[in-house]
């Protein structure tokens, strides 16, 4: 499926829109994990838990579970949280 | 893997205040000073006299980088500890003096906790310590919040080493997140002694100093003497507050310490530390963060004072920035503000951000909180302006290339 990932993440991907394969959530990261190694910890922790900053859109819709099902025709969306510093 | 093969802009800068005629270093090599900021990391290369620094940065603009550290045993090898406001911590590396990087593997990171438990996950690695000279591509790093951890591949991938993290009594001394500085309790001050890798000293912010004589099998406090927070029991661990721990390399038995309630000095086998801080003169106090220690005396050590009063302003006392140095062990000390601003500037030092180069005379190097680079080539005598207008700097390291 397709996955639209952040401009921070953009020195792994070195583009916008990638495409990993995945039947949940936690699954489509590890594949982009494969891909583009170090990807995964940037965005999530240790314990398996999202980042502060980091959101998970599928379809346009915010997802907070990693075990969340997804189908190949599925758009993942991967944004940074509009909060600075 | 990330990598930066980016170029960085380099230009040459001259210290603001004009100086006598410097000597060339006897040694023959040039000094590097790594600047590690709230927006990125900067190297300084020195010439042959200290008197000139050429800017080569920004690395990872916008990544907050907690240390930028060189080998010594290599001279090459540079590892910085990084995140950014949004994604996670991690390591980056380079080989060539930061010509390139690439990011470490297996960044520190806490064990995961069995199903239904709450682990902890590492904020942001806070330290880094190159390990003893017999144990090439070894390091420490502490983290935050407070961790420590080991890499035996020159910083490519990390472990969670000794027991410590995830120890009950270690984690009870360790506290809460809001027990701990601002912005995260830290794992600091990774010490090994020079003598003997198996011998270890380590700090937290707060927690205590605590020391190990079997490589991390196991870890025992030193806070004997080591005053706390008026109304708080000194006998429990958890409530002291070592800011900075630094070993004298030219005498290993003796430990300087700067601390949330004073400065101290430590003489082994004494388990005692005596509070030299006393000696400071009483408008200024002995409350700050930095500890700098000289490569070859270990009666002369330097601090920067900050205001601890009050609501904890954490800026320089009054307005008027200044070294102070004691050549006696702290029986007395020396203000050093000459070339520093005289009067409102509200900036101070972080613990990681002022250092010594080894050269005759002493080269001393700090960084503040507004994005000024100072050095003095003659011990603290007198202070020029290498670099304004960095983002805040979190760490200043003196290397020689």
């Amino acid at each position: 499926m397709k996955v639209l990932v952040p401009s921070p993440l953009l020195s792994y991907t070195k583009e916008r829109e990638v495409v990993a394969t995945g039947a949940t959530l936690a699954e489509l990261l590890a594949d982009l994990d494969r891909q583009y190694p170090g990807l995964r910890f940037r965005v999530i922790d240790e314990q398996d838990q999202m980042r502060a900053h980091m959101r998970f859109f599928v379809n346009g819709e915010q997802v907070f579970d990693m075990t969340r099902l997804l189908r190949p025709t599925d758009a993942v969306q991967i944004v940074q949280a509009l909060s600075g510093g | 893997m990330a990598r930066t093969t980016k170029k960085s802009a380099t230009r040459t800068q001259r210290p603001t205040a004009r100086a006598k005629k410097a000597p060339r270093l006897r040694s023959g090599r040039r000094v590097l000073v790594l600047v590690a900021t709230r927006k990125g990391a900067w190297l300084y290369h020195g010439d042959a006299t200290r008197r000139t620094w050429r800017a080569d940065g920004p690395h990872f603009l916008g990544h907050i980088i907690n240390h930028l550290v060189l080998d010594p045993r290599d001279g090459r090898t540079l590892l910085a500890a990084a995140k950014t406001g949004h994604l996670g911590p991690t390591v980056f590396r380079s080989t060539d003096l930061g010509r390139t990087w690439k990011e470490a593997t297996k960044p520190p990171a806490f064990a995961k906790a069995p199903d239904g438990g709450k682990g902890r996950a590492v904020d942001h690695t806070f330290w880094l310590t190159p390990c003893h000279a017999n144990e090439p591509n070894a390091w420490y790093a502490g983290t935050s919040p407070q961790g420590l951890f080991r890499s035996d591949d020159g910083g490519v991938t990390w472990e969670p080493f000794s027991y410590i993290n995830d120890d009950p009594q270690y984690r009870s001394w360790m506290g809460s997140v809001q027990d701990g500085t601002p912005d995260g309790p830290k794992l600091h001050s990774i010490i090994v002694d020079p003598r003997d890798p198996a011998h270890l000293y380590m700090a937290m912010s707060g927690g205590g100093v605590h020391e190990s004589v079997d490589r991390g099998r196991t870890f025992a406090p030193i806070v004997n003497g080591m005053e706390v927070v008026e109304g708080f029991d000194a006998a429990n661990i958890a409530v002291h507050d070592p800011h900075c721990v630094r070993l004298c390399p030219s005498n290993p038995d003796r430990l300087y310490q700067q601390n949330h309630c004073g400065i101290y000095r430590l003489d082994r086998p004494s388990n005692e530390w005596t509070r030299i801080g006393k000696n400071m003169p009483k408008r200024v106090g002995d409350i700050g963060f930095p500890m700098v220690v000289h490569p070859r005396n270990a009666d002369t050590v330097w601090v920067f004072p900050m205001d601890g009063q009050t609501v904890w302003p954490r800026t320089s006392p009054e307005g008027r920035p200044s070294a102070y140095v004691t050549r006696n062990g702290g029986k007395s000390w020396q203000r050093l503000d000459s070339g520093l601003p005289k009067s409102q500037a509200w900036w101070t030092v972080k613990r990681q951000a002022m250092t010594a180069d080894a050269q005759d005379p002493v080269g001393l190097y700090f960084g503040t909180t507004s994005g000024e680079l100072w050095m003095s080539r003659d011990e603290g005598s007198r202070w020029a302006c290498i670099a304004r207008n960095l983002p805040e700097i979190y760490a200043v390291e003196a290397a020689e290339v």
